[in-house]
C-alpha cells in the first residue's frame, strides 16, 4: 500500500444527539498542499478532522481516500495518519523516548525516535524525564513528534501552535511548508493565521458546521488574504 | 493482533509498575475488605465455610472495579485511547490488550488476599490450590474482558465512575455466582470437587462467550 494522494470528503455530516456538528461538508484534499481549516469555535473543525482521522463516524456522507487508483481502508489508512489532537495522545508516566517507542512499535515503524525529537526541537535533557513534568510548549512539541514519527502521507493538525513561542510557531511553520513540499497532504485547524500565512495554498471556513467558502490558490495565501476571507466568511 | 495486544498490555502494567497507583489502591481495599468481614461475620468454623467464597469473589468484584475505572481514566486524560484506535493495528488488539492488563491487576490482588482471608478467617482456601488458582484466573479474565468494554464504552460518560458497576455488575452476576459456588465446593467439610470442576466450565464457558461478543461490537462502541 502507497501514501495517499487524495482525500474525498463527500456531504459528510454528524450530530451529536440534537447538536448539529456538520452539515453536509464536502472537500477535495490533494497531496502537496495545505489546507487551512478555519472558523469560529463550534463551527465544526473539529468535528471534520476526527472524521478523516477515522476516529469519528459520521451519520452520513463519506471519506474515500485514494492512493494512486487503489482505494485505501481500515488500517491502511491509519497507517498514512499523523494527527496532532488538543490533547497530546501521550502517556504522561512515559518518557518521550518511551512513549515515541510504544508508537514506532505499534506502526511497525523502525523510526528514529532521536531525530524527530530533534526536528521538533524538545530538548536532550527532557527525553527521558516523564512525559508529566514537561511545560505545555514541550508536550506539544512531544504532541508533533508523535504526529511526524510515522511519516505519515495525510497530517491532521488541530490548533498546533498552542503552547508554543512566536519562534517555535514560526519553526513549525516553516517544517509544514517543507511536509508539503515533499507530498503530505497537510490539514491545519488554526485560528494563528500568521503562523501558516505564505504556506496555505488551500482554505476551508466553516461557518455552524457547514462549508461557507473554500479556495484554492496557485500561491500561498498571504496573511492579508488569510484575514480578510476568514473576517468576511466566518463572522 | 496478539503481538500488539500483548504491546499494549505491557504499556499498562509498565506504567503500573511506576505509578503504583491502581495496584497500591486495590490491593490496600482488598486488604481493608478482609478485616472489615473479620469483624462482621461470625467467627465459627462452619460460618467461614459458608460465608468465605462470597468474601473472596465479592473482594475481586469491588477491587476489580476500581482497576477498570482508573485504567481507563488514564487512557482519557490525554486522550491516548484515540491515540491507540488511530494506531493501524486491529482495533480489538486495543480490547485485548487493556483486558490482559486488567487481568493481570486483578490476579495481582488476589495474591494479597486469599492468603489474608485464608489466614484472618482462618479458612480452608488452599485445600485444593490447582482448583483455586484456575477458577480465580477465570474469573479475572471473565471481570477483565466484560469489565474492559464497559469501561471503553463509558470512556466519555460524564457519571462514569458510577455507571460502570451499575451497568456491570448486573452482567457480571453470573459469574460471581459460578466462582463463589465453585470456592464453595472447594472449603466445604466435604469438598465436592464435581460441583467445583462445573462451575468452573461455566466460568471458562461464560468467558469465551463474552470474549466473542466483546471483540464483535468493541470496535461500533468505542468509535463515536
Amino acid at each position: 500500500m502507497g501514501r495517499l494522494d487524495r482525500v474525498h470528503i463527500d456531504k459528510v455530516a454528524k450530530r451529536y444527539g440534537t447538536e448539529r456538528a456538520l452539515a453536509g461538508v464536502s472537500l477535495e484534499l490533494e497531496r502537496g498542499t495545505m489546507c487551512a481549516l478555519l472558523g469560529h469555535n463550534g463551527a465544526g473543525k473539529t468535528t471534520l478532522l476526527g472524521v478523516v482521522s477515522t476516529l469519528v463516524r459520521p451519520n452520513s456522507g463519506s471519506v474515500t481516500y485514494r492512493s494512486g487508483d487503489a482505494k485505501l481502508t481500515g488500517e491502511a489508512v491509519r497507517r498514512e495518519i499523523g494527527l496532532l489532537a488538543h490533547a497530546s495522545l501521550c502517556y504522561g508516566e512515559l518518557s518521550a523516548i518511551e512513549n515515541l517507542e510504544l508508537v514506532a512499535g505499534l506502526y511497525g515503524v523502525a523510526a528514529s525516535v532521536s531525530a524527530v525529537l530533534d526536528q521538533v526541537g524538545l530538548e536532550p535533557r527532557a527525553r527521558t524525564r516523564a512525559a508529566r513534568t514537561y511545560s505545555r510548549g514541550m508536550l506539544q512539541r512531544l504532541a508533533l513528534a508523535r504526529a511526524l514519527l510515522t511519516k505519515p502521507s495525510l497530517l491532521l493538525l488541530d490548533e498546533p501552535f498552542t503552547g508554543l513561542d512566536r519562534g517555535g510557531a514560526l519553526a513549525l511553520g516553516e517544517q509544514l511548508g517543507a511536509l508539503k513540499t515533499d507530498g503530505t497532504i497537510v490539514v491545519v485547524v488554526t485560528h494563528d493565521l500568521e503562523a501558516i500565512a505564505g504556506r496555505t495554498d488551500h482554505v476551508a471556513i466553516l461557518k455552524r458546521g457547514k462549508l461557507v467558502c473554500e479556495e484554492h490558490s496557485e500561491l500561498p495565501h498571504t496573511y492579508d488574504q488569510l484575514k480578510d476571507l476568514y473576517h468576511r466568511n466566518a463572522a | 493482533m496478539l503481538r500488539h495486544a500483548l504491546r499494549i498490555a505491557w504499556k499498562d502494567l509498565r506504567i503500573e509498575v511506576r505509578s503504583k497507583e491502581i495496584f497500591m489502591t486495590m490491593a490496600f481495599f482488598g486488604a481493608l475488605l478482609v478485616v472489615i468481614y473479620s469483624f462482621a461475620f461470625p467467627n465459627d468454623a462452619a460460618a467461614i465455610r459458608g460465608s468465605v467464597p462470597g468474601m473472596l469473589w465479592v473482594s475481586l468484584a469491588f477491587t476489580g472495579t476500581i482497576a477498570l475505572g482508573r485504567a481507563f481514566d488514564r487512557e482519557r486524560e490525554n486522550d491516548t485511547m484515540r491515540a491507540l484506535l488511530l494506531a493501524p493495528v486491529p482495533r480489538l488488539a486495543v480490547f485485548v490488550g487493556k483486558a490482559i492488563a486488567m487481568a493481570a491487576l486483578i490476579l495481582g490482588v488476589a495474591v494479597v488476599v486469599v492468603p489474608l482471608l485464608a489466614l484472618w478467617m482462618n479458612a480452608p482456601l488452599f485445600a485444593f490450590p490447582l482448583e483455586l488458582v484456575v477458577s480465580i484466573a477465570a474469573g479475572a479474565f471473565g471481570i477483565a474482558i466484560i469489565g474492559s468494554v464497559f469501561a471503553a464504552t463509558l470512556l466519555k460518560a460524564r457519571s462514569r465512575d458510577v455507571l460502570l458497576p451499575v451497568v456491570l455488575y448486573p452482567i457480571l452476576l453470573p459469574l460471581f455466582v459460578a466462582g463463589t459456588k465453585c470456592t464453595a465446593g472447594l472449603v466445604a467439610e466435604h469438598p465436592n470437587l464435581e460441583a467445583a470442576h462445573y462451575w468452573m466450565s461455566f466460568l471458562g464457558i461464560y468467558d469465551a462467550a463474552f470474549l466473542v461478543l466483546s471483540l464483535w461490537v468493541f470496535e461500533s462502541l468505542v468509535i463515536e
